[in-house]
């Protein structure tokens, strides 16, 4: 090859990102990535946002992730930049997002000398990745960069990062179309286990108390999957319950829907889950969360398994029929099957089932006291989802008891509407996220339901929200406390309230018109709705400060160390404390 | 409001009330072909200690100079629980090819390699050198105060080995870990 086919790292990796199609890069530059944002500053086709920390760098990639299907990108400089990563590489990883980190590091000759700026970046996020690499030679750059994208995107999708020493970004080197790499790195499928799925076949057939649990996996999968499962809920009329990452694969207005399940589900779904004598779980992976006391997880039913990874499987709670691949694969190979065989259920069954089922509904465990006088955070959440649902609306949360009552008071009829941070719980996810959100979705509304102290931890993303006149909606349920952290206090530590307190709070409103947005604080429930439809109205970026009832719990509850059947519905009883074991769990 | 919980430490965790491990443990040799390339045995042992999993016995090294592959062989003690989800997490690192359960496909050749310095003089020094004899070790280095004994062989017999030895004047020890391969004419 002649030096006329070289181009430099930094062009590069630009020509590579252009060549998977990344029209979108969140980042922040520093002195070992500085080549590269001279390319992007040369170029058009890539746009650049400039975030205000590298953490919502990597969430606001994920929000992009989430709501698009799509991978996110993000550019960090090398040691402080890329360390900021590290939380939202975790959480990319518990919450299966695809997303490729592409961060500088100190020239080659400088590694390991405790240059300025350096950090050991493979090393520290070696376990935070799906897989990770550190680049040497400016040849093998380009093929890196493909196959970084097609590790994070296939199989169960993950963060990846790629670390580029800055003499590689100099140095010049051959390019490597996307097409032109070796294919073996993706490891082959396995086939699906069709006795074993004919085995499940002929227990959902003959089952008395179905129930089907999904979880994000399906939503991963693609639109064929949720599409799958909803044809799947129909033919056989089961009800269905989704976890906190599944919400939206089924409708929520759909009539078989049970609402979310686990420690803040429905008393419905939780009781189903419990009682149920067969599990279809798709794609969802039994963390703790949803299964409680794990030795009294629905002890009578058989369960059967689908999910891509196979690490998932028996991991927490053993299941009967593992069926292993992708969801969308398994789902339609499942449904042709059981039609073949007739389309068969226990329909007499299963109608006695769906009475037991509405009497659980009927305990209406979502129910709370309403106020005239206080806005309860509950009221707000609803009156949020009547005035927005409508809406092409996408939402992100934070982290807290805000969190849950979003999941359980507003309802998604799609997936990839609903951005949460599930399997890490990332308090400051939930404001980046949604600048992610808006980005790939810039006339939808765009909301983060959030707590007064999840937000205040990535509030500098203010900046980027009005420098890119990104008109989020921050929706704050402002209860001055670590809410979550309170209720835990008051229920298992004799209500010591030990640091709970969010104390020397800013004033919202004039922090939004500090930046120049609009800021409305609503205390009057009476006012709520007006205020709600004023944020909606508003063309720019508006901070909601909602002040809500301070001590309000989030139930119902399956406290720690309880079995499905022992949640707390409200009121407190004798017999439903928590036990001491209990109080060890997170 | 308030659950009525009683101050005080708390013995264990509610999701472990019954162990859901609790199942016969059992030692499983794993022979695990990796890509040579920098870091992945950094991935795996640290895929051990993040999750908590044993290593009793680990070697490493390139098997395949053209395809830069290495064998992995590691010995580890689990339920078969466990065994089987590090068998899962290992096959899903991204430069891992292949995790050959040796333990579970049948018999395998395991041996280990081991050197002995044993420092001893008058009888000590010729019964330590009989008993070399008798389990086939050879003297590698010697001085006129001292024998160093390579030996070959499983596990056990290292251990046999080195027990009759420590009276005998033995100072120190390096063995290599165990490396295995499946009887018969099949590869993996
Ligand atoms: C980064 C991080 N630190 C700590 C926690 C533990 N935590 C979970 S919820 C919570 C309180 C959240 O308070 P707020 O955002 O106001 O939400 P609320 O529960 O009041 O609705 C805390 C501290 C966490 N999840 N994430
Ligand atoms: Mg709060």
């Amino acid at each position: 090859m002649t030096q006329a086919n070289k181009i430099t790292g930094a062009e590069i990796v630009i020509k590579a990102l252009i060549d998977q199609g990344v029209d979108t890069v969140f980042g922040y530059p520093g002195g070992a990535i500085l080549p590269i944002y001279d390319e992007l500053f040369q170029q058009k086709k890539i746009k650049h946002i400039l975030v205000r920390h590298e953490q919502a760098a990597t969430h606001a990639a994920e929000g992009y992730a989430r709501s698009t299907g799509k991978i996110g990108v993000v550019f960090v400089t090398s040691g402080p930049g890329a360390t900021n990563s590290v939380t939202g590489l975790t959480d990319a990883l518990m919450d299966s997002v695809p997303i490729v980190v592409i961060s500088g590091q100190v020239p080659t000759f400088m590694i390991g000398n405790d240059a300025f700026q350096e950090a050991d970046t493979v090393g520290i996020t070696r376990p935070c990745t799906k897989h990770n690499w550190l680049v040497k030679d400016t040849n093998k750059l380009a093929e890196t960069i493909h196959k970084a994208f097609e590790v994070a995107g296939t199989g169960r999708p993950g963060p990846v990062l790629v670390d580029i020493p800055k003499d590689v970004q100099f140095a010049s080197g051959l390019y490597t179309k996307k097409n032109e790499i070796k294919k073996n790195l993706i490891k082959k499928e396995p086939s699906i286990d069709l006795n074993m799925l004919d085995e499940a076949i002929s227990r959902l057939e003959l089952a008395e108390r179905p129930i089907i649990y999904s979880g994000g996996g399906v939503i991963n999968s693609g639109q064929s999957a949720v599409n799958s499962l909803r044809n799947l809920v129909a033919g056989t009329n089961f009800p269905i319950t989704s976890t906190l990452m599944g919400l939206g694969s089924y409708p929520a207005s759909g009539k078989n829907w049970l609402g979310m399940l686990g420690m803040h589900g429905t008393y419905e779904a939780n009781m189903s889950m419990h009682d149920c004598d067969f599990m279809l779980c798709i794609g969802a992976r039994f963390d703790d969360r949803i299964t409680g006391r794990i030795d009294a997880f629905s002890p009578n039913s058989y369960k059967v398994h689908l999910d891509i990874d196979p690490s998932s499987i028996n991991k927490n709670i053993t299941v009967d029929a593992p069926l292993i691949g992708d969801v969308s694969q398994i789902l339609s190979v499942l449904i042709g099957r059981w039609k073949e065989r007739g389309s068969k259920v226990n329909k007499k069954k299963l109608s006695a089932w769906w009475k037991s089922i509405n009497n659980w509904k009927g305990v209406q465990s979502l129910g709370y006291e309403n106020s005239s006088s206080v806005i309860k955070p509950q009221y707000a959440v609803q009156r949020l989802e009547e005035l927005t649902k409508s809406y092409n609306r996408f939402v992100s949360t934070e982290v807290g008891q805000h969190q849950m009552w979003a999941a359980q008071f507003m309802g998604f009829e799609e997936p990839n509407r609903w951005m949460t941070s599930g399997g890490l719980g990332t308090m400051g996810y939930g404001f980046p996220a949604s600048i992610g959100i808006q980005i790939a979705h810039p006339t939808s509304l765009v909301i983060n339901v959030a707590g007064e102290a999840s937000w205040l931890m990535n509030m500098q993303e203010l900046g980027t929200a009005v420098q890119y006149r990104l008109p989020v909606k921050q929706f704050i349920l402002n209860n001055e406390r670590l809410g979550m952290v309170r209720q835990w206090q008051e229920l298992l530590h004799g209500e010591r309230y030990s640091h709970s307190w969010s104390d020397a709070l800013p004033d919202f409103v004039k922090l939004a018109e500090a930046y120049g947005i609009r800021g409305i604080r609503c205390e009057d429930p009476a006012m709520l709705d007006d205020n709600i439809r004023e944020m909606i109205d508003y063309p720019g970026p508006v901070i909601f400060d909602c002040l809500v009832e301070k001590h309000e719990n989030c139930f119902p509850m399956i406290p720690s160390g309880k079995a499905h059947n022992e949640m707390i519905l409200g009121e407190q009883t004798e017999e439903n404390s928590i036990s001491d074991d209990g109080a060890v769990l997170v | 409001m308030s659950l009525k919980l009683k101050k005080g430490v708390n013995k264990q965790s509610a999701y472990n009330l019954r162990d859901p491990n609790l199942d016969y443990e059992a030692a499983h040799t794993l022979s695990i072909i990796v890509d040579n390339e920098s870091g992945v045995l950094a991935r795996v042992i640290g895929l051990f200690s993040g999750r908590g999993y044993n290593i009793d016995s680990l070697t490493v090294a390139e098997v395949d100079p053209d395809g830069h592959r290495s064998r992995i062989t590691i010995v580890t003690t689990g339920t078969p629980k466990v065994i089987n989800q590090i068998k899962a997490q290992l096959d899903r690192m991204v430069p891992v090819h292949e995790v050959i359960d040796l333990t579970l496909k049948g018999k395998a050749v395991q041996r280990e390699l081991a050197i002995f310095k044993v420092v001893a003089n008058g009888n000590q020094r010729v019964e330590s050198l009989r008993l070399a004899d008798v389990f086939r070790a050879k003297v590698v280095d010697s001085t006129l105060k001292s024998f160093t004994f390579e030996l070959t062989g499983t596990s056990e017999k290292i251990d046999a080995f080195a027990e009759l030895m420590a009276p005998l004047g033995l100072k120190e020890i390096a063995r290599t870990g165990i490396v295995a391969l499946l009887r018969g004419d099949n590869s993996n």
